[in-house]
This record gives structure tokens, C-alpha cells and sequence, in this order.
């Protein structure tokens, strides 16, 4: 969910909206935020799920440190979703264990 | 690449050594692996308490771009989105640009690196939704995108009342604060901003696990009694989508290990603490360590302890020896008055305890 | 949440009595005046230089609590966005024959109108009584604090500290 308006902050800025395709399903994006931000703003929470017990995981640091948030982006596995921008037409897709074709 | 002295992290303490090293004549390199300088204060939308000296009373990103201005003026190198992945030999510094990687060589290293957040496991703590405080103030103070509606916030020092309140600003409901110890940990003045917003605060509580199948749909909080053991029959269940985790921090301090630094474990601080002197000179001769990594303390004091550092590797370079023993000890007078009260007083004696075993 | 177990207790208006920042019940008779709910030794002084008739003192050292010389306040309310803790208020007893003014500091959105009735809130956010906005201020040297003044019944001036608000999603 955008913060819109903001006590302290004000509006949100003016950026350019671009569309991303997760999963399939395409969203809008702000170009240039994370690829997370963008995620969560579209009700997305769900980033990858672990090799062994397919487990979700999330975004958790936001300073790609953890690892968490890691996803499949133009078909790289292992990207780190919290510290990567969004560019135009990106394609996205959870990453299941180790990004491994399924 | 060479520097006189390498900056490792443009935070408050760092972007204060450079503006002082820099000021007295020695030639600087200040890295950050962030692409905004400021560290911490740059997603800190709150007025910042602290002495007018340092500039409390701005909004934290304020007083980020006032240090920054300076040191633009003092046109002092920065290398923005460049990590310092290593310390080698003597004060060799392996640097990840978003080029390449590189080597800077420097006569004198100070490393103001910050502190990383703690987090507690506990069952359903890996679902997606638990997070770090600090990730949920990123999120919703710079990219502008809240985290959830319903949040149960783990943690009463100063970063979790003021995450929560600021998480109230952006719209969320913050459901419940849950403390463990018996009473709350950080000032009251901030305590009282989001009681008076109605936030329940409930000291000798933790959060007992996270409910959901994909992501967290619920919490259980429980009781806990004096040695934090968990009280059965007290648990209660809510609706919440995040839990988010103020549970201390940590000093950031990988490359101070690597340098060789010798440590002491200082509780009261955050944990393991690189050895240092007044003039936060570590064991190792020329590596400095100012801020958060010297101990987790305030915006005021890694301000000071970065002008310490910053003037005391210029006067060891030769600059200004003169004005750097006057200035040197101003500043240790207003430290040792911002370490004062129930809350800095036990920090003044963690640093004379770290001082006591400090090479002179 | 409901429940047995209650969530800890906000400060209360006795032990606030009893710091050098909260006014006399003389000098809060007379009107307009500041209330400083500062009760711990923390390294902070804006306020100490925020106020342009020099009435809240801290001196040496930082920790010291914040003192109100009462005499010199005029409850001008200048102090109030300058206080990082939002723990200055401005009380007037005067206001009108039953009513009180009690000014705070409010960070939230939507901001209410003058004129708007409103539900206010005591220090647990707990809703009290209605008031009346009487004026939002927010000028470019509040740095986005804005102060609200609201009138309520005079037996609610010490205990009013806020309106409900805050809690908007979106
Ligand atoms: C929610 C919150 C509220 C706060 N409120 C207040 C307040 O009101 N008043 C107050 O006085 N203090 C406050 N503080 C504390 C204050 O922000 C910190 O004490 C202060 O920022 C510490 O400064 P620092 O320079 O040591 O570290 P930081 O600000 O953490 O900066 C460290 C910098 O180092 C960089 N870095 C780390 N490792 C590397 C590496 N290997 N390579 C390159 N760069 C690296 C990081 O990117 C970062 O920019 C608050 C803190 C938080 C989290
Ligand atoms: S209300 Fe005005 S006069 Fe009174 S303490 Fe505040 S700033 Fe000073
Ligand atoms: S500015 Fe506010 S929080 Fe700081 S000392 Fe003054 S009253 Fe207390
Ligand atoms: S959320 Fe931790 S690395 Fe991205």
C-alpha cells in the first residue's frame, strides 16, 4: 500500500510509473524504487520459498543483508529484491529453493 | 588509489570525521555503500533530541543534509554505493564500486560503520511479514509504502517507540508494543507520544509466535515473569499482518575484526566493542572506530566521537597540533555531559571500563 | 485489545506535579501558560533555546530536567513544535467561564478544521469529552508540527493531551 500523504513528509513525489510482470500478472511500478517496495505496494508478500521444506520468505532487512527477499528477475536467479531497481517491462517471478528451473 | 584517511561510512560519525580531518588540512576518502549519505538519519523523519550543539531539535534527514553540505563544501571525495569489503595488511582497503572492485591505500582508517539490527527467533518468525524495525522505517519513510495495516512492534527502547509512532504517521495501526523487561526502555517522552495515540504498551510480554500459512495473519503474545520465562496460561491471540522487530542493535564491525582489533564484550553497548582510547584510537595503530560501532549510543555522541577521531588522525598526520589538544578536550567535556542521567550514566562507565584496557 | 492484563501506564498527572516543568496551580489560574511533561533526565535542549523570553531552563549539565520559570511565560506556545519528546503543552484556564484551552502538538493526518468538534483524548489516547478546534497553526518555522488549540471543559485541562486521529490507511 502507497503512503499517499504524508504528516511530515507530504505527498508522495512524482515519478515515472512503469509496468513489471510478477508471476505473470503485471503490476505498476514506480521506476527506480526496489523491486520490493513495488511488490508490497501490489499486495505482494510472498518473495521466494526455501529449497528443502518450501517455506515463504519475505522481505525482512531492506538493506540486502539477509537474503530473504531474493527472487528471479529477466531469468537471474538470486536477486536481491530489496536493493534492485525497477526498470520497465522487468519480468519477476518467485523464486522457488535455489532459483533452479522447475 | 591513496588517502591520508580513509572514512568508512558516511553516517553522522563518519561525515563528522571527514568534515574535522578535512577542516585541519588531511586529505579524505569517505566511502559508503549506501547511495544517500546521512546512514541512519536519512530515513529518520522525526526531530531528533539531542543538544542544540548538534543540531537537535531537525527533523534526522535535516541534519544529514546540513553535515553533508559541509563536507561538499570542504569538497571532500566521496565514493557513494561503494562497500568496503575488506581490510588487508597494512590499511589496505578492498573496495566494491558499482564498476568494479579497487584498492584504496590509506596512512590512517576510521571506521564508522554503524550498528546492524538484532533479531529473536520464534516459531513463524521466518514468515514473510515479520521484519526489522529499521526495514519498516525504510520502507515507509523513503520508498513511501507501508509494510502492513495492523502491526505488533517487539521492543520499548527509543527505536521502537519512535518506528511505531512514525508507522501511526504513515497510517498503520500499531496494535501493540510488547516489552520484555519490566519496564519500558527508552525515553518516556516517546513512550507518551504513541500512548497518547492510544498504542498499548505491555512491559513483561514477548511475542510468542507468528500465525499464518504464507504470511503472518496473527500473533501470540505471553507474559513473561522476572527471568524473561514465558508464564503459561497468559497468552493472547490478535489479528495483526507484521511484527516488527526493535530488539537492539548490534556494532557493525566486521572490518575492525579484520584489521586485527582487539575486542571487549560490553553489554551495555550492544555486545562486542573494538577496544579504543579517548582519542578512539583502536589496539591497532591508526585504525579509529567512532559512533555506533564504538558502542551503540545517540546521533549527539557519534557526532562528537567522529570529530575526536577525525582530529585526532589529522594531528597524527602532522596537521594542526596546536588547536587539536584545545579542541580535543571540548569535545570529551560535552561527551561526558551528554553520558550523564539514568540513561548515559551506565554507557560512561561501559566506555571507561573499554578505556581502562586501551593502549595509551 | 481487551483483557486482564493492563498495558503500562502513560505518566500520571501527580508524578508530573512533582517536575520543575509543570506550572503552579497559582500560575496555571492566571492563564495562558506552558506545561512541560519532561520527567527524566535525558540529554535534550531545544526547548531551552526555543523560548524567546528565556522561561525553561536547563544549563549544565544537558540532563537536567527542564525548569518552567512561570513568572516569565506567557504561553506564547513557541516552545511546543520545538520539543522532540511533543512534551510541551500550553494550558489556559481563562479561556471562558467554563471552558479551558489546551494546546498540543499533532503530527497526524487528516488535520481537523478551526472550528470542528472533535473527540479529545487523554494521555492513554483514551476519549474523554469533546472540544472544540479553536485554531490550527502550522506556520513554516513549526517544521511540519502543527499546534492545535482546543477548548474543553476546564476540569478536563490537565488531562486532555491530544484528539483521536492518526490511525488512516492510505
Ligand atoms: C529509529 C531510530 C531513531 C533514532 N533517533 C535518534 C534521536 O532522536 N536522537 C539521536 O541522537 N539518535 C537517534 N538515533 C540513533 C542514531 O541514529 C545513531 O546513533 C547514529 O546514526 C549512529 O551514527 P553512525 O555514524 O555511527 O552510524 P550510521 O548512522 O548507522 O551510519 C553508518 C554508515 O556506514 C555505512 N557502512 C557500513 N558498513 C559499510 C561498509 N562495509 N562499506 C561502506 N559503508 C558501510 C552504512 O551504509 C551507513 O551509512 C536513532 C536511531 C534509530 C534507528
Ligand atoms: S510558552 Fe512561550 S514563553 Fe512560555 S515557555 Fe514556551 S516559548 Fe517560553
Ligand atoms: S525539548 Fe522536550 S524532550 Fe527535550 S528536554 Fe525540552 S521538554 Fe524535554
Ligand atoms: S530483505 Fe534482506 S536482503 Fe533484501
Amino acid at each position: 500500500m502507497r503512503i499517499k500523504s504524508h504528516p511530515i513528509l507530504g505527498d508522495i513525489p512524482k515519478r515515472k510509473l512503469v509496468k513489471i510482470e510478477v508471476d505473470g500478472r503485471t503490476i505498476e511500478a514506480f521506476e527506480g524504487e526496489p523491486i520490493a517496495a513495488a511488490l508490497l505496494a501490489a499486495g505482494i508478500k510472498v518473495f521466494r520459498r526455501t529449497v528443502k521444506r518450501r517455506e515463504p520468505r519475505g522481505l525482512f532487512c531492506t538493506i540486502g543483508q539477509c537474503t530473504d527477499c531474493m527472487m528471479t528477475v529477466n531469468g537471474m536467479p538470486n536477486v536481491r529484491t530489496c536493493i534492485t531497481p525497477v526498470e520497465e517491462g522487468m519480468e519477476i517471478s518467485t523464486q522457488i529453493g535455489r532459483g533452479e528451473r522447475s | 588509489m591513496d588517502a591520508e584517511v580513509a572514512v568508512v561510512g558516511a553516517g553522522p560519525a563518519g561525515l563528522s570525521a571527514s568534515i574535522e580531518a578535512a577542516r585541519l588540512g588531511a586529505k579524505i576518502v569517505l566511502i559508503d555503500e549506501n547511495g544517500k549519505p546521512g546512514g541512519q538519519l536519512f530515513k529518520q523523519i522525526h526531530k531528533f533530541f539531542g543538544s542544540m550543539e548538534h543540531l537537535a531539535g531537525l527533523r534526522g534527514y535535516d541534519i544529514g543534509n546540513k553535515l553533508w553540505q559541509r563536507a561538499m563544501e570542504l569538497k571532500i571525495n566521496v565514493m557513494l554505493n561503494t562497500t568496503v569489503f575488506g581490510i588487508f595488511g597494512d590499511k589496505t582497503l578492498g573496495l566494491l564500486t558499482t564498476m568494479g572492485s579497487e584498492i584504496l591505500r590509506a596512512q590512517r582508517i576510521i571506521l564508522a560503520t554503524g550498528g546492524s539490527e538484532n533479531t529473536i527467533a520464534f516459531p513463524g518468525w521466518t514468515l514473510p511479514g515479520v521484519m526489522g524495525a529499521g526495514a519498516a522505517q525504510t520502507l515507509i519513510n523513503v520508498h513511501r509504502v507501508l509494510p502492513g495495516k495492523r502491526i505488533l512492534m517487539v521492543g520499548s527502547g527509543n527505536v521502537g517507540l519512535i518506528v511505531s509512532y512514525q508507522l501511526l504517521q504513515a497510517g498503520a495501526e500499531v496494535v501493540a508494543l510488547v516489552e520484555a523487561a519490566p519496564k519500558i526502555g527508552g525515553y518516556r517522552v516517546h513512550a507518551a507520544k504513541i500512548q497518547r495515540a492510544g498504542v498499548p504498551i505491555m512491559v513483561s510480554h514477548t511475542v510468542k509466535r507468528a500465525h499464518g500459512r504464507d504470511y503472518v495473519e496473527a500473533a501470540t503474545i505471553v507474559r513473561v515473569d522476572d527471568d524473561l520465562k514465558m508464564i503459561p496460561g497468559t497468552e493472547k491471540t490478535f489479528d495483526v499482518d507484521t511484527i516488527c522487530l526493535a530488539v537492539g542493535l548490534t556494532p557493525l564491525s566486521e572490518l575492525a575484526w579484520m584489521s586485527g582489533c582487539k575486542f571487549i564484550f560490553v553489554p551495555t553497548l550492544g555486545g562486542h566493542v573494538p577496544i579504543h582510547n579517548e582519542d578512539l584510537e583502536t589496539t591497532v595503530e591508526g585504525i579509529y572506530v567512532a559512533g555506533d560501532i564504538a558502542g551503540i549510543e545517540e546521533a549527539s555522541i557519534a557526532m562528537e566521537e567522529g570529530r575526536l577521531a577525525g582530529i585526532a588522525a589529522a594531528e597524527s598526520l602532522g596537521y594542526a597540533r596546536e588547536e587539536a589538544t584545545k579542541l580535543k578536550k571540548e569535545i570529551k567535556e560535552r561527551v561526558q555531559q551528554l553520558r550523564r542521567g539514568p540513561f548515559g550514566e551506565d554507557r560512561y562507565l561501559a566506555k571507561q571500563r573499554i578505556m581502562k584496557v586501551a593502549p595509551r | 485489545m481487551n483483557g486482564e492484563i493492563a498495558p503500562t501506564k502513560a505518566i500520571t498527572l501527580e508524578e508530573l506535579r512533582n517536575t520543575p516543568g509543570f506550572p503552579s496551580e497559582k500560575r496555571l489560574s492566571l492563564g495562558r501558560v506552558a506545561v512541560i511533561e519532561c520527567p527524566e533526565e535525558i540529554p535534550c535542549n531545544p526547548c531551552e533555546f526555543a523560548c524567546p523570553k528565556e522561561a525553561i531552563k536547563i544549563g549544565q549539565p544537558i540532563t537536567n530536567l527542564p525548569q518552567l520559570i512561570e513568572e516569565r511565560c506567557d504561553g506564547c506556545g513557541i516552545c511546543i513544535p520545538s520539543c522532540p519528546g511533543l512534551a510541551i503543552f500550553v494550558v489556559d484556564l481563562t479561556y471562558s467561564k467554563t471552558q479551558a484551552l489546551v494546546e498540543f502538538p499533532h503530527e497526524f493526518l487528516p488535520l481537523p478544521k478551526d472550528g470542528q468538534e472533535v473527540d479529545a483524548t487523554d494521555r492513554h489516547g483514551k476519549v474523554l469529552t469533546k472540544g472544540e478546534v479553536v485554531k490550527v497553526r502550522n506556520p513554516k518555522g513549526y517544521n511540519s508540527t502543527p499546534v492545535i488549540s482546543l477548548a474543553v471543559p476546564r476540569r478536563y485541562a490537565n488531562e486532555v493531551r491530544g484528539i483521536l486521529g492518526g490511525v488512516r490507511i492510505g
